[in-house]
């Protein structure tokens, strides 16, 4: 080998190192010197997803029929990305939108702007979502107008239009329901920090709308599904790189409820009626709430509350206004489950138990004077009407308050009196307790109220909380209310002087009015049916449930969801029974009797209680009627309230009947099941049948409920 | 030519244990070690660049496992090639270089020829595997160049016209197929490694500077004669002017050093590099894997990947040096080159300062093909070293 050959090698070398010095630097220049504009290139390239909702599961009734559905709206969509090429911005384009749209540019233009930015309107007008989505501008546009737009691509650049899925209520036999069913919103703030940096495709985003109440929230995920998301890899002169994922979306799966759009209906129908009743009456009669249960396992057939709202009011976004005026109506939360009502009379069948636990006779008589007088208070029964010495079941037919009074005085004094200790015995709130009263029912919908049990413990308890206040308003004298009305800041102040000493004391007159339903005892309507359930079935306390399965959009069940037993009612067996025997008489020769007048009895008995609750303040009481039917084979029970409504006799009373004569048929005196509100007069055991397709099966004829064609 | 293939039994034949020990104790262990430390290196990063795409299947680990199965055939070739009696590889070297450029052809078939990024030089194989013949043509070119121009007088010191024409014509044909395939980037390795196993052999300084002159007006006049189309001559000169525009050839340049360059000192750690995850570097688990490690691994991993590949150059010019017959350096010598000039060619482009062609990392990225005749070359080296040693055993 030659010397030349050697020293070509050796150069060979000094090139190919002086390349690898070069890499180095190059390296060295562009990492560590320039680094920094590289990194903050790479920041501004990113990855940007284009998202669709998934179309969100249909809410059925027990027999199939869609209460909650969707329909399709042709929705136009601006991408600003493409509109900021055009000239002056898109400008033109805008204006040629609008034309077309017949909208002002105006009105398309706070659409694209950035909610937050300067000058944007506030939600839902300006745009909440991410920078590369698609914008919606308008909704519900008609076909011809979309493809004039689509016909012209080159007219206008960026924009598109799309079918979505929307809302819809097709409200079977007029049924309105809104406070079960619930309504869509804009995701929270809260719920987008709840999820924290969440990077699942299924994550919530901003411009999602969620469940925001009944249903529609409960159940939320079940009915939203999965969203088709498209992930593009976008450089940072919005350039599409490519597609980095494509996720297909999963619909959202279908809840079938326990409720009967058409039982529903007559429901609701009676509850606006008894309203009305107590408004001829010359009474405020202002708000109220009806619920039918099934007492065999918890199934609510029916709920309603009033005053309601239109649920399709929240299609599309409510502004500010709306949804100010929606609150100051006070109809969108659910008297039902949210509103707390003193029972009354309809109360007397835990003090009833109570009693029985306590050791007193069921048989025994009572003595019901007109009133008592204790520690110089007078405790009168309703219209000051005195029985005499009467058994206890008449006690109840009658609703003599007297007759409880003196039960609950007696179980006060052996629990030890005014001296008792906090944690003494207090039979009357601790039945409460068990039939569920003072706890939430758990109900499958969310924001029920729990409630509260008068007690020796809540006294003591309230008085802990309040004793700062009372007793500073004590020592203050109210000087604000003492400068307009001296007396009546006087009364305020010894009334708070009193509680401050010894607020926190269960008084002979505590213990007296809580036996029938008064103080501090509160209860949601839906708790009330659950109590006249758990008397009916004989003792269980079922978790009342509104969704009873989930069935996918191709028809597959999910899940059959089964009862649920909160518990058993400890009370002795003789209680049940002396309540079930005594109850029907309080429909046919008590308080219950005028609104049944005339109603097959014999064939359907009625086991009924009524209450005309007390309120504070210078309100008309509290109209109550309790119940369950058939009082010899129990199968619902059904609770109507209504507030500042009277007594519960002669307001809420005939609407029950009519509820009753809807489920089991009831014409005249004739009783004809197959008359009933319910396809076959009873619930239907098995769920649904939902077509692959997606449609469900629903009933035909008079029981399809589908509202003759109107538009 | 008695023995069997991997015999190194000769007239002086050494008992077979002395040949494995020797063999094991006079390989280039440091060659060895960094090819094996680049592999693996490799490894990690074609894992890095691919689960992201594979994550739309269900296994994102299935291209990584492909990629070990290729560098474990390919590391066996290798040991193979480290074997070879080296007078028995001397003999078969034209009928290598045959059925090397015949495979070139393949490719051309219909039905059997895939077309990846423009240009037509994969065959497909079952399994989802491509083969890129033009790899092993390499190879072939090495050998047979190296053949040829050993072959002189021992009273010559330089080779003759005659076989340096002879050898240009053996390079010159393979290099046609390529360059009809469209296949820039080999064409420019291959030419670089014909023009150094030339100039080694010891041919006239005439025939180096004339063949070097040659290449530059060459591709001067392809462009001016429009022999390269436009986008090629795009592709070429996009790293001159990057910024320029965001068509797809300075795109992908662009995005490529904005992912290097933010990598900055120590890099965004493997799997969290945004542009690689992203996937915005387009084929960053073949010629653009250079991209990962400059992204995740910063500046210290990407010089420790340079500095592992000088140690391989280094290795490979000490034993081109070192080799007791012209041959051997020949072989030796070329195949530095082809790892040098390729390496330099993919990291450069990757650094914005060489044009944009489809040469793959050698050792590093994923692609079967590349894969396995790196390691064959890493085999030709060791045995070009353990030749020499033998040699001098035996006196």
């Amino acid at each position: 080998m030659t010397d030349q050959s050697t020293h070509r090698v050796v150069i060979l070398g000094v090139l190919l190192f002086s390349l690898l010095a070069t890499l180095l630097g190059r390296l060295f220049y562009l990492q560590i010197v320039t680094g920094d504009e590289y990194r903050a290139a790479a920041e501004s390239n990113s990855v940007r997803e284009i998202v669709h909702p998934a179309v969100r599961g249909l809410i059925l009734d027990q027999a199939g029929r869609p209460l909650v559905s969707n329909r399709t709206s042709m929705v136009v969509e601006v991408d600003r990305v493409t509109l900021e090429r055009e000239p002056n911005d898109g400008a033109d384009v805008v204006a040629r939108l609008a034309r077309t749209l017949g909208v002002s540019a105006s009105d398309i233009g706070d659409r694209l702007k950035n909610c937050g930015t300067e000058g944007a309107k506030a939600p839902p007008i300006c745009w909440n979502g991410a920078q590369f989505q698609p914008i919606p501008v308008a909704t519900d546009v008609d076909t011809e107008t979309a493809l004039a737009i689509m016909e012209q691509r080159n007219q206008f650049p960026g924009v598109t239009a799309r079918l979505s899925a929307v809302r819809t209520y097709p409200q079977p036999f007029n049924v309105n329901a809104a406070h079960i069913l619930g309504y869509l919103g804009p995701v929270t703030e809260q719920m987008l920090e709840d999820q924290g940096d969440s990077t699942e495709y299924d994550r919530l985003r901003r411009t999602d709308q969620v469940g925001r109440s009944g249903l529609e929230k409960q159940y939320d995920t079940v009915l939203r599904g999965k969203p088709s998301v498209t992930t593009l890899g976008v450089d940072t002169s919005n350039h599409v790189t490519g597609t980095i994922s494509d996720k297909p979306a999963d619909p959202g799966e279908y809840l079938v409820t326990t409720i009967d759009a058409k039982l529903q209906a007559v429901v609701e129908e009676q509850l606006v009626k008894a309203i009305q009743r107590a408004q001829s009456q010359g009474l405020p009669g202002d708000s109220g709430a009806a619920v039918v249960v099934d007492v065999r396992n918890g199934h609510v057939l029916a709920m309603a509350s009033y005053p309601t709202y239109d649920p399709s009011i929240w299609v599309g976004g409510v502004t500010k206004k709306q949804f100010q005026r929606l609150m100051a109506s006070e109809s969108l939360s659910s008297n039902a489950i949210q509103g707390l009502f003193a029972p009354g009379s309809t109360y007397k069948v835990i003090s009833t138990a109570a009693a029985a636990k306590e050791g007193f006779s069921l048989n025994a008589k009572y003595d019901c004077p007109n009133q008592v007088t204790v520690g110089g208070n007078t405790f009168r029964n309703h219209e000051s009407k005195a029985y005499g010495s009467i058994s206890l079941a008449r006690a109840l037919e009658v609703s003599c308050n007297t007759v409880f009074y003196g039960l609950a005085d007696d179980m006060w004094k052996r629990a030890g009196g005014i001296d008792a200790a906090r944690t003494a015995a207090d039979p009357v709130a601790e039945v409460a307790k068990m039939f569920g009263l003072g706890s939430k029912s758990g109900i499958d919908l969310p924001g029920e109220s729990t409630g509260r049990v008068s007690s020796r413990d809540f006294k003591a308890a309230n008085w802990e909380n309040k004793k700062d206040d009372w007793c500073r308003n004590a020592i203050e004298g109210y000087p604000q209310t003492r400068k307009t009305d001296p007396k009546l800041a006087d009364y305020f102040t010894a009334l708070d002087k009193e509680n401050c000493a010894d607020g926190f004391r269960w008084r002979e007159g505590d213990a007296m009015n809580a036996a029938i339903g008064q103080g501090d005892t509160a209860v949601t309507p839906l708790q009330m049916a659950m109590v006249y359930a758990a008397i009916a079935n004989g003792g269980t306390l079922y978790q009342p449930q509104v969704v009873k399965g989930i069935v996918s959009g191709d028809g597959k069940v999910v899940e059959d969801i089964a009862p649920v037993v909160r518990g058993k009612v400890d009370v002795p067996k003789s209680a049940i029974s002396f309540l079930k025997r005594s109850l029907p008489g309080v429909t046919k020769e008590g308080t219950g009797r005028i609104p049944f007048a005339g109603f097959p009895l014999d064939e359907i008995p009625i086991a009924s209680k009524t209450g005309t609750a007390q309120v504070t303040g210078d309100k008309v009481s509290t109209s109550w009627f309790a119940s369950y039917a058939p009082a010899n084979n129990p199968r619902y029970a059904v609770i109507m309230m209504v507030t500042q409504g009277g007594t519960g006799s002669e307001t809420s009373g005939p609407s029950v009947r009519a509820i009753y004569e809807a489920l089991f048929g009831v014409r005249g005196t004739t009783v004809d099941p197959s008359k009933s509100v319910l396809v076959g007069g009873v619930p239907k055991k098995s769920l649904p049948v939902v077509r692959p397709d997606g449609t469900p099966v629903t009933p035909e004829g008079k029981y399809s409920g589908v509202k003759a064609s109107s538009g | 030519m008695s023995g069997s293939i991997i015999d190194v039994s000769s007239r002086t034949a050494l008992p077979g244990r002395q040949r494995g020990i020797l063999y094991w104790r006079e390989l280039d262990w440091l060659l060895l070690v960094s090819a094996l430390a680049i592999t693996a290196f490799g490894s990690l990063l074609v894992w890095s660049a691919s689960r992201s795409d594979m994550a739309a299947a269900n296994d994102p680990q299935s291209y990584l496992k492909k990629h070990l199965i290729v560098v474990v055939v390919g590391v066996a070739l290798g040991f193979l090639a480290s074997r070879v009696d080296y007078r028995w590889l001397r003999a078969y070297t034209p009928i290598i270089y045959i059925v090397a450029v015949l495979s070139l052809l393949l490719p051309f078939i219909p039905g059997v020829g895939a077309r990846i990024a423009g240009a037509r030089a994969w065959v497909d194989l079952p399994g989802g595997f491509t083969l890129q013949p033009s790899e092993f043509a390499k190879i072939a070119v090495i050998l047979m160049l190296a053949s040829i121009l050993s072959t002189k007088q021992d009273f010559e010191d330089q080779p003759s016209d005659r076989d340096v024409l002879a050898a240009l014509g053996a390079a010159a044909l393979p290099l046609a197929i390529i360059l009809v395939q469209n296949d820039t980037g080999t064409v420019l390795v291959l030419g670089a490694v014909s023009l150094t196993v030339v100039a080694v052999s010891g041919a006239r300084t005439r025939w180096v500077v004339g063949l070097i002159g040659g290449a530059v007006v060459g591709i001067l006049v392809a462009i001016q004669v429009g022999l390269l189309k436009q986008y090629q001559v795009d592709r070429l000169t996009s790293f001159i002017h990057p910024s320029a525009n965001t068509d797809t050839a300075s795109y992908n340049a662009n995005q490529a050093r904005i992912a290097i360059g933010g990598g900055g000192l120590h890099g965004y750690g493997l799997f969290e590099g945004p542009q690689t995850q992203g996937k915005f570097v387009p084929v960053n688990e073949s010629d653009f894997i250079f991209t990962v490690v400059g992204e995740e691994f910063g500046f210290i991993g990407s010089a420790l990947l340079v500095l592992l590949i000088g140690v391989i150059l280094w290795r490979g010019l000490v034993i081109a040096l070192k080799a007791d017959d012209l041959y051997g350096r020949l072989v030796a010598s070329g195949v530095v080159a082809w790892l040098g000039f390729q390496m330099f060619e993919n990291i450069g482009m990757t650094l914005g300062i060489m044009p944009i062609t489809g040469v793959p990392l050698p050792l590093v990225s994923a692609g079967g093909t590349s894969m396995m005749a790196c390691w064959i070359a890493i085999g030709l080296l060791e045995n070009v070293r353990l030749h020499g040693k033998r040699e001098a055993l035996r006196g």
